[in-house]
């Protein structure tokens, strides 16, 4: 068997280690090892955003980082988006929306959306499109996805 | 960024309560924070990551399978291939939307003597890590003679082409054929005298079609998770559109007792119909077998996915459509060959029934052909097989309306089916809608808003789909509370826990937040077809309904002991129980349970016919660029009769859900296969589903024309918003640039190709 090597993270603020294969990605340890399934695995080669992450500020497809590449750094998983005191104002907005059907790109999208929004938070319809564009949903035609990221960046500027 | 529309409610009700109101969904939370269980989100304990190997070969003798590598290897636990697989015998068995024969069944589970598709499974692996389990496939040595593959519908069809399967002799018109053949079978529908109907005819357009095969593109692969445990008891977890349709077929194939298999529905990403049969189930069950009876997990990669599951027919259809001079339809004759995979199952049936019965037309002849190719067999696909067959149907019908000069709704309405006319392939059509969405689209902003712009058109097209009805069943438990656990079998894929809750609450005259509901396994609720033919919200809901009666029955009863009165002075009205002396609400009777009997618990269940078909008018505007052949969609209103919408934002969901499926079928999706057969686009980079980039907002318009034959009204809404997209593209880019498309997808390429066509100056530059 192949060497296994330790890993040192942060995974949602916590401080957390963990042992993997050099050949596994990150999306696999999140899932397998670490047991947070809210990544989820659409196409494991970055087409489809359903394993989205944040890592060290930046939104990535997790299925393309090997876990390995992990040591050192920040993550933010779709587990770590709620607030202390319930549901982040993006996941509310797409509950309010009825911007989901099967739920399966939803935790993606809700993460890309964390993203946009911290990176812009006053985007038009375009900038929306052309943020989540790498993220695939099949069941809703993303018409009340992007109702719901643009309710949620203004009720969230309307916020702070 | 266009506001919502109102609906558009021609049945009047704002009689009830919770029914039509966007009340919050059920299952939301859990959905947006991460901790609602997907299937390859389960991990028993002590779990097994399995994997399949699959044929490189589109058609291939499998001479010899040597496993030894693979078993040698650290942490591999288990290696099965066909042989691992009970023979079975020819009987037919129900897939949900499609039904197949055992034995065809099982072959495509595990490759027995043939690999008749790139990516039919050969073999399958436990190890204690899935990469292990990926390595140990790779040390499977399969001999092969590779034999020439069958790609083309109509090559297939000769009597010399290569054969896939010796024992398949065509059912024509219900008599089997003596010579082996891949036509599985002939069907057709005749009506009136289809020659006396074109003698009758001013116009006659005549066209051929080619359209390739497309897959359901849900987000989610397959997946499964099985125990066999040592008293033979098998348990599943899997997402699936129909537990019961697992059990069903797992049993079949491995050839045990129902009884004996255990399913537990996990929340689904999509499935669109391509999660109704089994393709896992029975490895996960024979790998936890032979792995010391540890759970197994298996779930496919995306390009498992896209080659080895699913897909619908790629065809190829002729449509000849004549009309008199005032624009009335007076023959149709068409004729349609369906890729049905590698085993026989197209949907060439339904799309016989639906593509054209939106009309009124006396003399009509169908032909239909379920052919054999060297291709995944073939699944349900919303509305299954009727998007391509309406895309040769509406090209025809914008066709007919250009010669006559008249406008494509105006011509519609005159030719337009409604209650008490007769369907080409026989019943008779109850109270449908088709009229009132022509109106509300002659009518809308969208239509009667001009679209200025060179390269810039406008089409339209319609649909028409029958929707099903089927098993449902369902149960309640009062709690101590006075609240409802309301349990049902029928798969959630998109909010119908909540919408079976609202009918209920309706049927009770209680609050929704008083009911709480739950998907149940297949142990603890009685029979229920799986979540396909747009039948759930109809016929669960109906379950539903007839609960809420039999609960109000039941607490009338409660009641009467309590009061020591007879049961029929006891009566019941929005959520209260009263007598003349008396009155308790709905919830107090729970306070009094034990003392009138004990436990409360109603089931219900409804097998019903009365399902109301759906039609649907849509309206697009694109956009060509003439130097890349790129279509952009620039604005696009599908207006459906609802029945009645129980809730008004998932029905809007379904219909820009499907637009945009459909959209993506018109403009870019497509199977492409090398001459060998192998599959060349198996990833989603390739296999081009449409992006957000890709798409305005779709306005849905609802046009409620309440079902007569359900106890609120309601229709099938989730798959008729498929048919109409790639026509009503191939007409608005008619519109643009005066070509006709005769193929799908209508990509870049072949846009590009037409225009060249047309104009060769335009190919110089
Ligand atoms: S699973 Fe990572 S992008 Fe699809
Ligand atoms: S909600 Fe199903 S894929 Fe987006």
């Amino acid at each position: 068997m192949s060497q296994r090597i330790h890993v040192q993270t942060e995974i949602n603020g916590e401080a957390q280690d963990f042992l993997c294969d050099p050949r596994e990605s990150l999306l696999d340890v999140l899932r397998n090892t670490m047991g947070l399934t809210g990544a989820k695995e659409g196409c494991r080669n970055g087409n489809c955003g359903a394993c989205n992450v944040i890592m060290d500020g930046i939104l990535v497809n997790s299925c393309l980082v090997l876990a390995v590449e992990a040591e050192g750094s920040s993550i933010t998983t779709v587990e770590g988006i709620n607030t202390p005191v319930g549901l982040h104002l993006i996941q509310q907005k797409y509950m309010d929306h009825a911007a989901l059907q099967c739920g399966i790109c939803t935790l993606g999208l809700i993460v890309a959306t964390k993203a946009l929004l911290d990176h812009n938070p006053a985007p038009t319809e375009h900038d929306v499109r052309l943020w989540l564009a790498g993220n695939l949903c099949r069941c809703t035609g993303y018409d009340k996805i992007v109702r719901a990221v643009l309710d949620a960046a203004e009720a969230m500027r309307e916020n702070v | 960024m266009t506001e919502k529309t109102p609906t558009l409610d021609t049945a009047s009700e704002s009689k009830y309560r919770i029914i039509g109101k966007r009340v919050d969904r059920y299952d939301a939370a859990d959905k947006v924070t991460g901790q609602a269980v997907y299937g390859a989100d389960v991990h028993p304990s002590n779990l097994l990551y399995g994997k399949v190997l699959r044929s490189p070969h589109a058609h291939a003798r499998i001479l010899s399978i040597d496993t030894s590598a693979a078993e040698a290897l650290e942490g591999v636990h288990a290696v099965i291939t066909g042989a691992d697989l009970p023979s079975v015998s020819d009987r037919i068995v129900d897939l949900g939307e499609t039904a197949t024969s055992l034995r065809y069944q099982s072959d495509n589970i595990l490759a027995k003597d043939k690999a008749l598709y790139f990516g039919h499974a050969i073999a399958a692996v436990s190890a204690t890590q899935p990469y292990i389990a990926e390595e140990a496939v790779s040390l499977i040595k399969v001999e092969y003679e590779i034999l020439p593959p069958v790609l083309d519908v109509r090559k297939a069809m000769r009597p010399d082409s290569t054969l896939l399967h010796d024992d398949i002799f065509t059912d024509e018109l219900g008599q089997k054929s003596t010579q082996a053949s891949n036509v599985a079978s002939h069907i057709r529908h005749a009506q009136g005298d289809v020659e006396a109907g074109f003698r009758q005819a001013d116009v006659i357009i005549e066209h051929e079609f080619e359209t390739t095969m497309v897959h359901q593109g849900y987000i989610e692969p397959h997946n499964a998770t099985a125990i066999y445990n040592p008293s033979g008891q098998i348990t599943i977890w899997c997402s699936t559109q129909g537990s019961f349709g697992v059990r069903s077929q797992t049993s079949d194939v491995l050839d045990v007792p129902i009884s004996s298999v255990h399913v537990i529905p996990t929340e689904i990403g999509g499935g669109f119909g391509g999660k109704n049969s089994i393709y896992l189930e029975p490895l996960a069950v024979l790998l936890s077998k032979k792995s010391n009876n540890r759970p197994v997990k298996l779930t496919m990669t995306r390009a498992e996915s896209l080659a080895a599951t699913g897909p619908t027919s790629g065809s190829y259809i002729r449509v000849k459509l004549g009309a008199d001079a005032n624009g009335h339809l007076t023959a149709a004759k068409l004729y349609l060959a369906y890729e049905a995979g590698a085993f026989p199952g197209s949907p060439v049936g339904s799309a016989a029934g639906s593509m054209i019965s939106e009309y009124r037309i006396s003399n009509v002849l169908i032909d239909g052909y379920d052919v054999v190719v060297n291709k995944p067999r073939t699944e349900a696909y919303r509305a299954p097989g009727t998007s391509n067959a309406v895309f040769a149907v509406e090209t025809v019908v914008d066709e007919l309306c250009e010669k006559l000069g008249m406008d494509p709704i105006a011509f519609r309405l005159l030719n337009a089916a409604k209650e008490g006319d007769r369907r080409p392939d026989g019943p008779t059509h109850p109270r449908i809608g088709f009229i009132e969405t022509l109106q509300a689209a002659q009518s809308h902003d969208h239509y009667q808003t001009p679209l200025d712009g060179k390269y810039r058109g406008r089409g339209v097209a319609c649909g028409y789909w029958g929707n099903w009805g089927g098993r449902s069943s369902v149960s309640a438990s009062m709690n101590a509370d006075g609240t409802i656990s309301l349990i049902t079998g029928s798969i959630d894929l998109s909010g119908t826990r909540t919408t079976t809750a609202m009918q209920l609450a309706e049927t009770l005259g209680i609050d929704l937040e008083d009911i709480v509901p739950q998907v149940a396994d297949t142990n603890s609720v009685s029979n229920t077809e799986g979540t396909y033919g747009s039948r759930t919200t109809f016929a669960t809901g109906w379950a539903a309904h007839k609960l809420g009666c039999k609960l109000i029955d039941a607490v009338k009863e409660r009641a009467a002991l309590l009061w020591d009165i007879p049961v029929d002075t006891v009566d019941y009205e929005d959520g209260c129980i009263f007598s003349k002396a008396n009155r308790l609400t709905f919830k107090d009777i729970s306070k009094y349970l034990d003392e009138t009997g004990g436990p409360l618990m109603v089931s219900a269940t409804s097998f019903e016919g009365g399902h109301g078909p759906s039609a649907t008018t849509h309206i697009v505007d694109v956009e060509v660029d003439p130097d890349t052949g790129k279509v952009d969609i620039l604005r696009y209103t599908a207006i459906q009769d609802v029945g009645k919408a129980i809730h008004p934002d998932f029905v809007e969901g379904q219909i820009q859900g499907g637009v945009v499926q459909g959209i993506g079928w018109a403009l870019n999706e497509g199977y492409f296969y090398n001459d060998e057969g192998q599959l060349l686009n198996a990833n989603f980079l390739d296999y081009r589903m449409p992006t957000f980039l890709d798409v305005p907002m779709i306005e849905a318009v609802l046009v409620e024309v309440s079902n007569p034959r359900h106890p609120y009204g309601v229709r099938g809404v989730g798959e008729v918003p498929i048919v109409p997209p790639p026509a009503a593209v191939a007409n608005a880019i008619h519109d643009a640039i005066g070509v006709r498309l005769t193929a799908l997808p209508m990509s870049p390429a072949r846009v590009l190709e037409a225009v060249w066509e047309q104009t060769p100056s335009a190919y110089l530059g």
